[in-house]
This record gives structure tokens, C-alpha cells and sequence, in this order.
């Protein structure tokens, strides 16, 4: 046996024991990874679970005590006590109109940077991303009394104060530049010759936006889309600084009344947090893939 | 930006300077319009009253009319600094969050990522459990942990205690911090994972399985080959940490209210710009929230903006 033979089955056996090794320590890391991941569901279960049960039942057995009664009680109430549907109508005349106007204005300015020559461009795309990264707390408090003496000088003092349209247009301003940075970078990467052809057959801005780019951009601002409803959905904070009455407020900033109010029932203000978890539960379920390329596409361009 | 080499050059000049001429009056004013709406919006909406705020904050002011405001100098500062306690408090929580974060759940984030990234067995399911948290707004988040942590809830529950005798896990010092850092990791965690993850899709899988083969192991592929090729996410993932670490503040708001039994500057800044009566002070705080992260937002705009700065 040649010494050469000897270090070839030396290195066959030190790869084979290598990767024993590995087969073992995959397994462990397989079991760690799914008994975390059972403990990471645990606590939106162990909601849903208490959301089926009366509250009585609790305090007379305890929590863990067995359940004798599993039902949609508590779902009934929230919706009518809670006044669900209010809240939920008020969600939805925010949402819609801020990501459809985000959408619209971020890709009308994607556009324009990315597809003429100015020399402003690339100090209006810093503008609108690093605008994006403020903090909402800095720009509050002048907001604010803008949108008093806005509210003054026309005349109605809710105007914009305590109006869905004071916190949609918060929301389009702070979220275009996100918008904006998401778009021009996919932009980007749609071939210059498409826009050139079309400026070739005499096609003005309008038509060269609306009938060439816009069909294009629907992949990105699907995922956009998605991202931007679940964000303001969740947002807590301009519901809560820009609104006073709470019959106008979004369903997320009205749980924190609720929980308050309903703290003596507490299984019903489970059922009122699912409920209040469908729609981004829907997004969860089924817009997976555009929520996460949305967030993505933000990230890792570069 | 475009790729044009030498020889192109004087082609695309001319190009240029002859698509700004056949501009029409029509298409200027629409090329305005796109780019004037949302400049407006967003200029006199963010960016003045971003300045606004940091021109008050070196003021006196009640808020109502536009002449009283009085020069203050670095007054509010001052106040804040020396005879403002709670402020110290809340910078350390704030100190504590990001420690936590950076040291701890960040890492995990990657660290899930990179493992789920192998495709082990049940791949989906635990990236699909991961992720789920992330999707929850921290409104109804709070809700949800409270359900476990009250007196009456299940973890007391489980300790065997009567409400009377039970663990206090909001109110009690010892606990609340890190019980408050758990449910926020439970976010994070997901958060940081799914933008790894994403970056991990680009990463060539050969580059990996070249460094299995040679020998190294996990740790070593990990440092060595994956983790360098990720430069450009691990920046994101680093200025997500941090940014966040410094706003926390709608799960602490919805489990404490604005009397805040915890802390923290997001709140601080909330309870003394929020309502009518708002004071300077407040947008001092707010200044110097914005200034604890400028550092990572200008980060991340050199890491975003490499390519168009040259």
C-alpha cells in the first residue's frame, strides 16, 4: 500500500465522519428550530383558544381549568359591544385612499426621477427617502397646529384635525418617500429602449406613464400595495395624536380604549383582538408572498 | 446610472439635449405635476415641520399664537439634561432595548434564517410560524401577551398562584423590562429572519456547498463565506435594529397608557407633545430622539445611495 492510498482513505474517512457529524447536529438544530417555532405560535393559540371560552368559566376554574363550553359568544359581542363595524368603516376610509394615493404619487415620482435627465433627481430621491426615515414624533407637533389653522381658515376646524384626511395625508407624505425609493429602484431595471421607443413614436409624458410604465410597475406596486395597507392598518400613533374623538378612529388605535374599557372581560377583548388581526391574518395567509417581496424589495436592492 | 460607454456619449448628449427641447408646453406642465404634487406634500408635510420643530425646540412657547414665541436658547435642553430624572431613566431603557436587540434577538433573527435557509425538513411551516408575529400591528401584540402575563393569566396560571399572590409582570421593576424585550423579540425576530432570509435566496449556493466540501464547518461557512456576502443586508438589519430599538413605543403605550409605567423615549416624547398644551420641551425630546438616529438613517442612505452618488 502506497503511502498516497493511505491519505486517500484518511480524507474519505475524516469527509464521511464530517459529515455524520453534520447529520446529527442538523437534526438537533431541526428539533430546537420546530420546538421554538411551536412556542412562537403559542401565545396567538392560547388567544384564540380563551377568545372561544365565557369569562365566568375562568374566574370560577381558573385558566387552565377544562373547558366546558367552546363557542363564537364572545365574537358576537365584541362585534356589537365593541362596535367593531364603526371602527373597521373608519380602517377602511383611511387605508384606501392613503395607499392608493401613496402608491400614485410615489410611482408618478419614481417615474419622473428615473426616466428624464433632471438635475435634481438624485437629490429628490434622497430627499423623499431620508424624509421617510424621520421620525413621526419630530414633525408632530407643527403638523399639528397646521392642520388647526388650516382647519381655521377654512372655516371648519375639523377640517384636517380629527379628520381621516389629516391622518391619510400624514400617511401619503411620510410614506411616498419609501414608495418613491422602492419604485425608482425597480425602475431602474426596466430596459431605458421601452421609454425611448415610446418617446420615438411622439408619445407625450402622460401616455409614456399611464399606457407604457404603468402596466409595467404592477408586480411592485401589488407588493407595495400589500406592505403599505398592513403599515397603516397597524399604525398606532397618528390615529392617536391626530384624532380626538374616538368614534373616528381606526380599529388599531381604538384597541387601546378598548382594552381599557372592557379590562373586566377579558375573553371578550381576546375576541375583539382577533378580529381585529383578520385583516393582516389575510395578508398572512394569502398575500404572503407580495408582503414580503414589498419588504424586501426596500431592503436588500443594493 | 446608465451604461453608456465612451463612444455612445456624445450620442446620448445629444439625445438628451433633444428631448428637453421637444418638451411641449403640455408635457412640461405634466412632468410639473408629477413631480410638483408629491414634492409639496411631502416637503410641507415632513421636512418643514421637521425643521419647525428643531427651530422650537430652542424656544418658549404655549402653542397659540404665532408671536409668542419666545427665544429660549438651549433652556429645554438644559431642563431636560439636568432636572429631567425620567430622562436618564428612559435613555437606559432605551440603551437596555438595543443591547438586547443588537446581542440578542437580531442575532437569532440570522441565525433562524441561515438554518431555515438550508432547507431542513418543515422548512415552510417554521418560516410561516416565524413570520406571523410580524404581520400582528404591536396594538394587538400587547393585547395578546397580556393575555398570558396577567394576574389571571396563563403563565400565573401555570405557576400555580391566586391572583392575590400573583407576579405582577408589567408592573413589578424586576420583571417588566424583560418581559417587554420578549414580546418585542418576538417581532424582531421574525422581522430580521424574513429580510435575511431574502438575502440569503441571493447568495450563490455553490459558494456554500464549495465550503462544506473543502471542510469547513457551519460556523466557519457562516463567517467566513456567507456572512461577508451579505454586507449589504447585514447594514439594513443593523439600522432596522437600531431604529427601532430608539421608537418603541405603541406596545408600551397600549399596556401602560401615557402615565407609562416603563420609561422609555418614545413615550417621554409622546406624553409632552401630545394634546393642546404641548410644550417645548417636547420638541426637544423629539430633537433628541432624532438625533440619537441620525447616525443609522445616514447609514443607510450612503449604503442605498453608493451607486448614484459616483
Amino acid at each position: 500500500m502506497s503511502v498516497n492510498e493511505v491519505n486517500v482513505n484518511k480524507e474519505d474517512l475524516r469527509l464521511k465522519r464530517h459529515k455524520d457529524a453534520q447529520k446529527v447536529k442538523d437534526r438537533i438544530i431541526t428539533i430546537f428550530i420546530g420546538v421554538f417555532a411551536i412556542a412562537w405560535l403559542f401565545p396567538i393559540a392560547w388567544t384564540f383558544y380563551s377568545s372561544l371560552r365565557p369569562y365566568k368559566e375562568i374566574r370560577a376554574g381558573g385558566v387552565l381549568s377544562f373547558p366546558k363550553e367552546l363557542n363564537l359568544d364572545n365574537y358576537v359581542n365584541a362585534i356589537s359591544r365593541m362596535e367593531l363595524p364603526t371602527y373597521f368603516t373608519n380602517t377602511v376610509l383611511i387605508t384606501l385612499p392613503a395607499v392608493f394615493l401613496i402608491l400614485l404619487l410615489g410611482s408618478l415620482m419614481a417615474f419622473v426621477v428615473t426616466r428624464y435627465s433632471f438635475k435634481a433627481n438624485v437629490a429628490l430621491l434622497l430627499l423623499f427617502t431620508a424624509g421617510n426615515l424621520l421620525p413621526p414624533q419630530l414633525v408632530f407637533i407643527p403638523v399639528f397646529k397646521m392642520y388647526l389653522a388650516i382647519g381655521d381658515a377654512v372655516g371648519d376646524r375639523r377640517f384636517l384635525y380629527d379628520s381621516p384626511l389629516g391622518v391619510i395625508l400624514i400617511h401619503v407624505a411620510f410614506q411616498m418617500g419609501f414608495a418613491t425609493f422602492v419604485l425608482s429602484s425597480y425602475m431602474k431595471t426596466i430596459p431605458k429602449e421601452i421609454s425611448e421607443s415610446a418617446l420615438v413614436d411622439g408619445a407625450s409624458v402622460f401616455t409614456h406613464y399611464f399606457r407604457v410604465m404603468l402596466p409595467l410597475l404592477r408586480p411592485p406596486l401589488a407588493s407595495l400595495g400589500v406592505l403599505m395597507t398592513t403599515w397603516i392598518y397597524n399604525d398606532f400613533f397618528w390615529a392617536l395624536v391626530l384624532m380626538s374623538t374616538d368614534s373616528k378612529r381606526p380599529i388599531t388605535s381604538a384597541l387601546g380604549r378598548l382594552q381599557g374599557e372592557f379590562v373586566t372581560d377579558y375573553n371578550l377583548l381576546a375576541a375583539g383582538a382577533m378580529i381585529a388581526a383578520i385583516p393582516t391574518l389575510v395578508v398572512f395567509f394569502v398575500l404572503r408572498k407580495q408582503f414580503v417581496s414589498g419588504l424586501t424589495l426596500g431592503a436588500t436592492k443594493g | 446610472m446608465s451604461s453608456t460607454t465612451a463612444v455612445e456619449k456624445p450620442q446620448a448628449k445629444a439625445k438628451k439635449a433633444n428631448r428637453r427641447r421637444t418638451f411641449s408646453k403640455r408635457d412640461r406642465f405634466t412632468l410639473g405635476v408629477f413631480i410638483g404634487v408629491p414634492t409639496f406634500l411631502h416637503v410641507a408635510l415632513v421636512w418643514f415641520p421637521a425643521v419647525a420643530t428643531i427651530y422650537l425646540s430652542f424656544t418658549y412657547w404655549t402653542g397659540i399664537h404665532i408671536g409668542d414665541i419666545q427665544w429660549a436658547g438651549l433652556a429645554n435642553y438644559e431642563n431636560i439634561f439636568f432636572n429631567t430624572p425620567i430622562f436618564w431613566d428612559a435613555l437606559r431603557v432605551n440603551v437596555i432595548w438595543l443591547v438586547w436587540f443588537g446581542a440578542i434577538a437580531t442575532p437569532l433573527g440570522i441565525l433562524l434564517a441561515y438554518q431555515i435557509d438550508r432547507e431542513i425538513r418543515g422548512s415552510k411551516f417554521y418560516q410561516a410560524a416565524y413570520y406571523l408575529p410580524v404581520v400582528l400591528s404591536l396594538a394587538v401584540i400587547g393585547i395578546i401577551w397580556n393575555f398570558l402575563l396577567r394576574p389571571d393569566g396563563f403563565v400565573n396560571g401555570v405557576l400555580g398562584l391566586e391572583i392575590s399572590e400573583a407576579v405582577s409582570f408589567f408592573g413589578d421593576d424586576r420583571y417588566n423590562i424583560w418581559v417587554i424585550l420578549t414580546m418585542a423579540s418576538w417581532r424582531h425576530i421574525g422581522y430580521i429572519m424574513l429580510l435575511y432570509l431574502a438575502g440569503l435566496k441571493a447568495v450563490d449556493a455553490t459558494l456554500r456547498e464549495a465550503a462544506s466540501i473543502d471542510g469547513a464547518t457551519e460556523w466557519q461557512t457562516f463567517r467566513k463565506v456567507v456572512f461577508p456576502a451579505m454586507a449589504p443586508v447585514n447594514i439594513i438589519v443593523i439600522v432596522i435594529t437600531i431604529i427601532e430599538s430608539l421608537r418603541a413605543f405603541d406596545m408600551i403605550y397600549i399596556i401602560y397608557g401615557s402615565s407609562g409605567g416603563l420609561p422609555i423615549l418614545g413615550v417621554l416624547v409622546f406624553q409632552n407633545i401630545a394634546g393642546e398644551g404641548a410644550s417645548m420641551k417636547g420638541a426637544a425630546y423629539a430633537v433628541i430622539l432624532f438625533l440619537l438616529s441620525i447616525v443609522p438613517i445616514i447609514t443607510y442612505l450612503r449604503q442605498q445611495f453608493k451607486e448614484d452618488m459616483k
